[in-house]
């Protein structure tokens, strides 16, 4: 397949290379490419594992991970461990969003509440959230709460600086022409600033959403009665690698899946920014 | 006093590090009556910007007053509307809320505001696009919503700064006839005060009935011209001798200062 396509790249262009820097390729190109390397990926994987060349108790087969995942549903309620994980996700990162959201505009918007709370928050997202697990653990137990905390703690700097950083860069000909217009402070905030920065908002939480996946997985190996993580720290006990590799390609599908929706939502919310 | 009032207007900007500011403008005074199109022409960078960013309260005098009516501008206030060289539609806003901003800001129902947006998209021929967003138009149809933008919310005073800078010269011919077009070129008790800022002396002339010329920096009012051509004007009158004469005085004029600033 891929010989087929690189011919026809040669036949559109006047002979010369196929490979050209920052040429666009067709749709259906770029769909067959995507696939063929799952394909490869697949492949490799199937080779290595039936080959031998792999023992099954360090890695299962692609067909072996299925089989388990099927159990998995089947026997163990898996789909309750996933409602769990993705319940506690977006739960955390919607607290840490509604904290961090307007703190972010303000800062933005106002040099004086981003002097004052700059630095801190600048210190504060390098503290890594899941070395917070063990400290959680003692201030609220392994219950919900802390799992919450960790998303948020992870989140909430991260996004309280991206959007302080676009808010701040909102155009200043577009502020000075609402001020001709008859805005003042609030009516700037409210009309021009929060506007403009939305679209890019939306994209820095969706980037953020996909770090919040980590943080739960993180928080759930650790003291969790529930869960995406917390059955993968039990399939390791049972040295079911089959489970592990399904818990794993499990959370990364949701990924891909809240991704797209995400991304489908601002293309809709912000159709003014894709012309 | 009605109208515009400036005395003694000077702008320094502070240097970079131990560098000596830079004087944008030098000392000053300008009047103008309410209802008067005055054009400020000069070469660029000889602060004619400045002073419309000061008179719009954009930006602050480092000596000196500006009055309007007789109220001392300290900051941008709606009576002073400004169009400006760069695209600034909000591109979140479709051509008709653009359009009702200023209306909504001060107040205005949505009702109210969408008769007002209504009248002024009629007046500067935008029927039709109402509902397209700021990036699916051409920069001619951007300016025009500009200045829809500006005058629906009925200003007192219009500051220009280059709004026809960036067009095409058709369309910046035709923006030109409809500038006069919504300013009253025919009524002249409606009229507006304008002031507007320009290098093109074809487009100070054409518009104005007082052009005015700024030296290279630091700049200062060097010449200034009433316009013997009356209103309504359309295109023919730019090959008329009057005209030609003015070019002419104010192409020497222009190009002294050019050739300083060139050379510093």
């Amino acid at each position: 397949m891929l010989r087929g396509l690189r011919q026809n790249g040669c036949r559109n262009q006047s002979g010369g290379e196929s490979l050209e820097p920052l040429k666009p390729i067709s749709p259906l190109a770029r769909v067959a490419l995507g696939i063929a390397f799952f394909v490869v990926f697949l492949g490799t994987w199937a080779w290595v594992t039936g080959s031998g060349l792999v023992q099954p108790l360090f890695l299962a087969s692609p067909l072996r991970a299925l089989s388990a995942g099927w159990s998995l549903f089947a026997e163990y309620n898996f789909i309750g461990d996933i409602g769990m994980t993705v319940w506690r996700v977006l739960g955390g990162f919607l607290i840490a969003a509604a904290i961090a959201v307007p703190l972010g505009l303000l800062m933005g918007a106002y040099k004086g509440i981003e002097a004052f709370f700059e630095p801190f928050i600048s210190f504060a997202r390098y503290l890594p959230a899941s070395a917070f697990i063990p400290l959680l653990i003692l201030w609220a137990g392994v219950g919900e709460a802390q799992k919450l905390a960790v998303i948020i703690l992870g989140s909430v700097f991260q996004i309280v600086i991206m959007v302080a950083v676009i808010a701040g860069g909102t155009r200043m000909d577009l502020v000075e022409a609402a001020y001709t217009l008859g805005s003042r402070g609030r009516g700037i905030l409210r009309r021009v600033i929060i506007p403009a920065a939305a679209p890019q908002v939306m994209e820095a939480l969706r980037l953020v959403l996909g770090w919040a996946w980590t943080y739960v997985i993180v928080a759930e190996l650790i003291g969790a009665q529930s869960g995406i993580g917390h059955m993968i720290m039990d399939s390791q006990r049972l040295l079911d690698t089959g489970q592990m590799i399904f818990g794993i390609v499990v959370i990364g599908v949701i990924g891909l899946v809240t991704d797209y929706l995400f991304k489908s939502l601002n293309r809709r919310l912000f159709r003014w920014t894709a012309l | 006093m009605n109208g515009l009032s400036i005395r003694g207007l000077t702008r320094s900007f502070p240097g970079q590090g131990r560098a000596a500011p830079t004087l944008a403008l030098q000392p000053t005074d300008l009047d103008v009556r309410p209802g008067e199109f005055v054009s400020i022409l000069g070469p660029s960078g000889c602060g004619k910007s400045t002073m419309l960013r000061i008179v719009a309260g954009l930006d602050r005098p480092t000596t000196g007053s500006i009055h309007w009516n007789g109220q001392s501008v300290t900051r941008p206030g709606r009576e002073r509307g400004m169009v400006f060289q760069s695209y600034t539609l909000f591109p979140w806003l479709t051509v008709e809320q653009n359009i009702e901003f200023g209306p909504r800001e001060r107040g205005a129902s949505a009702a109210e505001a969408r008769d007002i947006a209504a009248t002024f998209i009629a007046r500067t021929g935008l029927r039709g696009f109402e509902r397209h967003w700021p990036r699916q138009l051409s920069g001619g149809m951007q300016q025009r919503t500009a200045l829809a933008r500006a005058l629906a919310n009925d200003p007192e005073i219009l500051l220009l700064d280059e709004p026809f800078g960036a067009l095409d010269h058709q369309t910046r011919e035709l923006m030109q006839e409809l500038l006069l077009e919504v300013w009253g070129a025919d009524r002249p008790e409606q009229r507006k005060t304008v002031l507007f800022v320009t290098h093109d002396i074809d487009e100070a002339v054409f518009l104005a009935n007082r052009v005015l010329v700024m030296s290279a920096r630091p700049g200062r009012i060097k010449t200034e011209l009433s316009v013997p051509l009356s209103y309504p004007r359309d295109w023919m009158v730019k090959t008329s001798p009057e005209f030609a004469a003015m070019k002419a005085r104010l192409m020497s004029d222009i190009r002294e200062e050019v050739r300083r600033a060139a050379l510093g």
